[in-house]
């Protein structure tokens, strides 16, 4: 990771020039960015957060990588304004995240956030960003809650684990028949949001559901399977993160339990065929508000995204970076229309309107994206590829 | 509730026993180390965390690549276990010399031990995360907190078949080798020099040393068959469950000291019958009140089996095993 290293020293420079400059009352800006561009306004801070080096760092990576790969593209134009982007390693854990917030507010200055990646983190951050004034555009968090705390500094550029329960649900009893299934969670806010969302809507089409809840942090899943065993489901959807989705996959396919796995998009991840190992995964179908599409079928401007994003990260795009990539868009065009300061980089958010990769960058009043899909992917291999839009979808092929 | 119970009956039992036989290898390295020291190894978890490491190592740097079944499965599994044995062994008996020995030379106190216990325990855990880890399987730095999965190497079978009770060829060695193990270091203990000297100690150090007891030795010994019974638990795992990461130890070790507690902490016999105790209570929970209960059923068990038995379920500690 030696690129988060030169932006931690870019930080601690910036910090430490600060430092120096308050006493002579030079200019504020400009230690970090190595002092290039003669006349520029300077360069302003916005900072990422989210699990970069933890057990689901996998679902943050590729929209950090596409944020990075927008805000290159765009301090490349030699702008007036440019962009330093500054990463907060939270890890996902919430104690950590409201830490580096209180360090991104106060120490680095940042003028807005990409994230947090997590709902469990942002419920914590989200306050203490309403109280720094600092807008902020999550790619990734899905929790239906965020939205309705009133916070005025708060969007997402994705649809809510409402928006795809429901879609998913709704693609189960349509597409895959489903009369019986199995709903499981780990309790974490975000997965409990979407498996409950899942069982309401299953259970308004009559759909006959049993549930259970593991441990994220248990490695023996045999009571579980046990359960699932003795309920015969046609279908199991599991709530949560890659990690424990491949783990509990491969052992109630190792119990026998062949009824179809769904799961939403926590477990879209290639690391859940890699965890339920063999060939466990394949026909494991992972629905997700998201739109990966490293062929670009979905259009040009994908297209576009997916060819830059493999010449310089050597990988395809994956989950959310069409969203990272769209809110580090956002906060670009504000710092092109002149908006500098959080004040009106906020008010700016508030009206902007242009079409991005993902959709059109528009946010409704409570931060809420205008428009939002859910795609379905399947799961073939090690990796998995898109069905299409949960309302068009049909059962892939056995 | 109960007839959740009832259908999932046997099921429960047979996962319950397998989950039990891990526990209670683990919980043998607590207790007999509780047993010469008075000492709560709390790192003991990441001597697990270590032999599961070793043997994924193995496995992928041998390239097994198909699944064992019969004779092949158990001969690598003997084979994995050898070099989890070594490593955990090793694990252990570093951790004496390097955390415990320097402090009880110098007259520390038991809880200056005990916080030196947990210091190696994280010190151990992030050390695999952020170095060996990556090192050993070639991931980049930021891999080392994930899962860390074996090739698919076990070829699993149904032993046994009758209606409900359906023994799978894992579970079923995972338990027997437990018992077998069991068998082996009671009779250990209980028949050989080393053993009898491990019971001296036990009973009174400074009698011990008094017969002729050279007590360094009988405790690095300790360390090292405590070890030895993480390694095998260890090579089991890594045949039930084919992953490991750096944390894999932390709730398996909590899990293990219990059983050792609710068995009786120093009763060796304690070790395995508080182990199949707690993951029969755990299995049974899970299917009474859902999988969310399991700990929540297994504490509230220990500490009613506590308040009746404050000694565990057989009290009797090594010390006054009879000699």
């Amino acid at each position: 990771m030696r690129h988060r290293t030169i932006v931690r020293l870019g930080a601690a420079l910036a910090a430490a020039s600060l430092a120096l400059t308050a006493c002579g009352g030079g200019e504020e800006q400009g230690g970090a960015a190595g002092g290039a561009s003669p006349g520029a306004a300077g360069t302003v801070k916005i900072g990422l957060m989210g699990d970069l080096t933890g057990e689901n760092s996998g679902i943050v990576i590729p929209l950090r990588n596409a944020a990075q790969l927008a805000f290159e593209e765009y301090n490349a134009t030699n702008p007036a304004t440019k962009i330093e982007m500054v990463e907060y390693d939270s890890q996902g854990v919430p104690e950590q995240a409201t830490a580096l917030a209180q360090q991104a507010i106060n120490t680095d200055k940042i003028v807005g956030l990409i994230g947090p990646a997590f709902s469990g983190e942002s419920r914590q951050v989200g306050p203490i960003l309403e109280e720094g004034m600092i807008p902020s555009v999550t790619a990734s968090a899905t929790n239906p809650g965020l939205a309705e705390n009133g916070w005025k500094y708060w969007h997402r550029i994705v649809g809510n684990d409402n928006s795809q329960g429901s879609a998913v649900a709704e693609y189960m009893t349509r597409a895959l028949g489903t009369k019986k299934a199995f709903v499981i969670h780990d309790n974490q806010e975000y997965s409990k949001g979407v498996a409950d969302v899942v069982n309401q809507t299953l259970g308004g089409s009559g759909v006959t559901i049993e549930t259970d809840v593991i441990d994220p942090q248990g490695s023996d899943y045999a009571s579980t399977v046990n359960k699932v065993k003795a309920a015969a489901p046609d279908a199991i959807f599991y709530g949560g993160y890659y990690a424990q989705a491949g783990r509990l996959l491969k052992q109630l396919r190792d119990g026998g339990v062949e009824a179809t796995f769904l799961s939403g998009d926590g477990s879209l991840d290639d690391g859940l065929a890699k965890g339920a190992g063999g060939t466990n995964a394949d026909g494991a179908i992972v629905s997700c508000p998201c739109l990966i599409d490293p062929t670009g079928k979905a259009g040009p401007a994908s297209k576009k995204l997916a060819d830059a994003y493999k010449a310089k990260f050597n990988s395809e795009t994956a989950i959310y970076s069409g969203e990272g990539y769209d809110a580090a868009t956002a906060f670009i065009e504000a710092v092109k229309a002149g908006k500098t300061d959080t004040a009106s980089i906020n008010e700016y958010l508030k009206t902007i309107d242009i079409p991005g990769v993902t959709k059109q960058i528009k946010f409704a009043e409570n931060g809420e994206p205008a428009t939002s899909d859910v795609y379905v992917y399947l799961f073939e291999g090690p990796s998995y590829s898109l069905l299409g839009n949960t309302k068009e979808a049909e059962k892939p092929a056995a | 509730m109960l007839e959740n119970f009832l259908n999932q009956f046997w099921p429960a039992t047979v996962d319950g026993l397998s989950l039990g036989a891990i526990y209670a290898l683990v919980a043998l390295g607590y207790t007999m180390v509780y047993g010469v020291l008075r000492l709560i190894n709390f790192a003991h978890s990441e001597v697990f965390m270590v032999g599961t490491v070793a043997a994924l190592f193995t496995l992928t740097t041998l390239g097994v690549s198909g699944q064992l079944g019969g004779v092949a499965l158990i001969g690598m599994l003997l084979f994995i276990a050898v070099v989890a044995i070594v490593a955990s062994g090793v694990t252990a008996v570093g951790l004496e010399y390097i955390a415990y020995r320097p402090l009880r030379k110098r007259g520390g106190s038991r809880l200056a031990a005990l916080i030196s216990a947990i210091g190696a325990s994280l010190f151990l855990q992030q050390l695999f995360a952020l170095l060996v880890i990556p090192g050993l399987f070639n991931l980049p730095q930021e891999g080392g907190r994930l899962p860390v999965q074996a090739p698919g190497w076990v070829l699993r079978s149904d032993v046994i078949s009758i209606g409900d009770f359906i023994v799978r060829n894992d579970k079923l060695l995972v338990v027997v080798a437990a018992v077998v193990m069991m068998v082996a270091l009671d009779q250990f203990v209980e028949r050989t020099k080393l053993g009898r000297g491990i019971r001296a100690t036990a009973q009174s150090p400074e009698n011990a040393v008094l017969m002729g007891v050279n007590i360094d030795r009988i405790i690095t010994a300790t360390f090292a068959i405590g070890g030895a019974m993480a390694g095998v638990a260890a090579a089991l795992y890594l045949m039930r469950f084919e992953e490991t990461n750096y944390f894999v130890g932390f709730l398996l070790g909590i899990k293990a000291f219990t059983a050792a507690v609710l068995g009786g902490i120093g009763n060796l016999r304690g070790a395995l019958l508080g182990g199949l105790v707690l993951g029969l209570i755990e299995m049974y929970g899970s299917a009474i009140f859902g999988s969310e209960w399991q700990h929540v059923v297994a504490f509230v068990v220990l500490v009613l089996v506590l308040m009746f038995r404050p000694t565990g379920i057989l009290g009797e500690s090594l010390q006054q095993a009879r000699a």
